[in-house]
């Protein structure tokens, strides 16, 4: 079992006195696939990190990462896993190249092996020329490259990356996911987390994390499809008052404007969708098209942690 | 051979942030010089010209011959001729004179015999700089005295008013050494390590397979090298500037020093595995600081504090070490005659070391 999977949790619970950060969270994270924990912030996921990294003792649980028992044996895995911090956490008053030097060292590459790999990264994570800088001088996005390559020096199985490109570029952001996919395809397990929803979009399997609680999990495309519920796109000149006029229908789970278009989510149960919505609009005297659409990885979201929020009323 | 490479990584990486760190590294250089110039101008006593008093009981050739070798010293002026001992201290209790010298009427039997002082000094203590001039007199050679007799009571027996300690810049400035580096070795470390945790490198530095005994060496290594160059600029000041006579061997000073210093740096490490944030630090660091000035000899003598504050004393390593400096300074003890005093710091080192490792923990929580 823990062959086929890089990180298996039961029951994964973090309390910090009455808060409870991270909530009876289960997980089975496959080996050599980019897994992403998508959430809004205080959902709990750098919390979930930590704790499958041996920082934080969970309060309740079982985790086993890469066949090992953590934190119990979080001493082993240090040669075989990476963790990326939130926040930049290499030393801004060393220059990319020391801060490289250190980290090789630390995780005890000989002399050759240091050169040629801090070489190779930073190579590929486009650093040659800022080898001399002071990584606090560096931008944002620069600095998560450093982050990566530092993180990626002594070749690990495991990568764990919290929240990586929440301070960097659009531009930035695709080329750091072109090299997470590469990392994958040579047979790297990455975890990583985000807010994004296109990021977690581009994740072979991803968990959606609210409040602490797990609310859905699987793949990105399965989750769309196995939604339990009915999307429909209304276009319409007056979304804002089309939108007050679903809302009091007690079948619509939710709507979600996004410009001149709402998204709106009704009891998978329900006949005629699109002729009853239509009824309604018109009826109120809105200029509106109702047609059915497939649900996108933000309606998954909404569906899952939108009707769990709005469950007493 | 891995684990002698992750220390060199941390030595190396504490090496180049310090040389960037521009305030720390005026601290190192500015704080011993700064307490040192202070201290010593504020205590410096070269004294000349004191009014002073005599009262000559024994009014013989020998103790004419006395008061005219102190005359002849330039130290004091005697400006009072008094009767009696009680005048004496009279005219000192006005203000008038600021020591006062007793030639006791037995004064010639009393020079032939080594055990005893032959006269008296009084001193006005309340003004601490004239209570140096107590051990310049002291140690006055006079020549009308037995030639062979070893003068272990001293010419003058020192009666201090006013103020029982006696305080001299020679007697001080050794001490200094330890005062200092107690200051700059603990806050250096803790705040060193605090900072780490305050910007967030301790949360990627603990997913490494660094070790905690790895870090605290590497950590705590290059400060050894600070500390022994603040040994220097204080020693070098003190010779130059207050004219520190260094009776021992340097080798055997800065062997006491580096034992001392491994001592404090071992505190420094164990405050930090309790303080959050580098205020802290320095809270915690000055807490352990003043009852070090207090209670370690450094101000008041030890053996004149009750024993309970002695007690305390001596589980401070600045108390074992103003020991020692005074001992190598001024006594011209060497490192092995002062085997107790380096066990005991040897023992707060490895004590210290242990809480630190072992309070040190891989984890955020
Ligand atoms: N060290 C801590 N002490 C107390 N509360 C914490 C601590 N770390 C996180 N939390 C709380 O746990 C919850 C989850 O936080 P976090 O895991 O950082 O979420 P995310 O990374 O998804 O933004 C938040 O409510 C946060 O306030
Ligand atoms: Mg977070």
């Amino acid at each position: 079992m823990s062959n086929d999977y890089a990180i298996v949790a039961s029951g994964l619970t973090r309390r910090f006195g009455n808060n409870v950060a991270v909530n009876k969270v289960n997980l089975r994270i496959p080996r050599a696939k980019i897994y992403g924990f998508l959430g809004p912030n205080g959902s709990g996921k750098s919390t979930a990190i930590r704790m499958l990294c041996g920082l934080l003792t969970p309060s309740e649980g079982e985790v086993s990462v890469l066949g090992l028992s953590v934190p119990r044996d979080a001493e082993k895995l240090r040669h075989r896993i990476g963790y990326m911090t939130q926040k930049f956490s290499l030393y801004d008053d060393l220059s990319v190249l020391e801060n490289l030097e250190f980290i090789a060292r630390i995780f005890g590459l000989d002399r050759r092996r240091r050169k040629t790999r801090i070489g190779e990264n930073l190579a590929k994570y486009r650093l040659a020329g800022f080898a001399g800088q002071r990584a606090g001088t560096l931008s944002g996005g620069q600095k998560q490259r450093l982050a990566l390559a530092a993180v990626t020096l002594h070749g690990p199985e495991l990568l764990l990356l919290d929240e990586p490109t929440s301070a960097v570029d659009p531009q930035s952001r695709r080329d750091f996911w072109d090299g997470l996919f590469e990392l994958a395809d040579q047979g790297t397990t990455i975890l990583v987390s985000t807010h994004f929803m296109d990021e977690a979009e581009r994740c072979h399997e991803l968990a959606i994390l609210d409040k602490g609680v797990l609310v859905a999990a699987g793949v990105p495309g399965d989750l769309s499809d196995n939604i339990d519920a009915i999307v429909l796109d209304i276009e319409t000149q007056q979304p804002r008052r089309s939108r007050n006029t679903l809302e009091q229908a007690g079948f619509v789970r939710a709507v979600t404007q996004l410009g001149n278009r709402l998204h709106a989510m009704v009891d998978p149960g329900l006949d005629e969708p699109v002729g009853r919505l239509q009824g309604m609009l018109d009826d109120a005297g809105l200029v509106a098209q109702v047609q059915v659409t497939p649900a996108s990885l933000e309606d998954v979201f909404v569906a899952a942690t939108g009707f769990r929020n709005g469950a007493g009323g | 051979m891995m684990f002698l490479q992750r220390i060199f990584a941390i030595i190396i990486k504490e090496i180049r942030q310090l040389g960037r760190d521009r305030l720390t590294f005026g601290m190192i250089i500015g704080i011993p010089l700064m307490q040192i110039i202070l201290f010593g101008y504020a205590i410096n006593t070269d004294v000349r010209h004191l009014n002073a008093g005599i009262v000559d009981l024994a009014d013989t050739y020998a103790s004419r011959k006395l008061a005219a070798a102190v005359q002849a010293t330039q130290v004091v002026d005697f400006v009072v001729t008094a009767n009696s001992v009680e005048g004496l201290i009279d005219r000192m209790r006005k203000g008038d004179i600021k020591v006062g010298m007793v030639v006791p009427a037995d004064f010639d039997r009393r020079l032939a015999d080594p055990s005893r002082a032959a006269a008296q000094l009084l001193i006005d203590g309340s003004d601490t700089s004239i209570a140096n001039i107590a051990a310049q007199l002291r140690d006055m050679r006079f020549d009308v005295r037995s030639v062979n007799g070893a003068q272990s009571a001293g010419l003058f027996e020192v009666r201090n008013y006013y103020n029982p300690e006696r305080r001299s810049v020679v007697q001080i400035v050794p001490a200094l050494i330890g005062v200092i580096l107690n200051l700059t070795m603990v806050l250096f470390t803790s705040v060193a390590v605090v900072r780490e945790r305050e910007r967030g490198n301790l949360e990627m530095l603990i997913t490494t397979p660094i070790r905690n005994i790895e870090l605290m060496i590497g950590k705590i290594t290059p400060y050894v090298v600070i500390g022994l160059i603040q040994v220097s600029i204080i020693l070098a000041v003190g010779i130059l500037l207050f004219n520190i006579p260094v009776v021992g061997s340097m080798l055997d000073l800065y062997a006491a020093s580096l034992v001392f210093i491994a001592a404090t740096l071992s505190l420094g490490l164990a405050i930090y595995t309790w303080a959050k944030t580098q205020f802290q630090a320095m809270q915690l660091t000055f807490f352990t600081y003043l009852p070090s000035i207090l209670l370690s000899g450094f101000m008041f003598p030890f053996d004149g504090m009750p024993p309970f504050a002695q007690w305390l004393g001596k589980l401070l390593p600045l108390t074992h070490f103003v020991e020692m400096i005074r001992g190598i300074v001024l006594r011209g003890a060497t490192f092995s005659d002062l085997g107790p005093s380096t066990l005991a710091l040897l023992i707060f080192f490895a004590v210290m070391m242990t809480v630190a490792v072992l309070r040190f923990r891989k984890r955020l929580d």
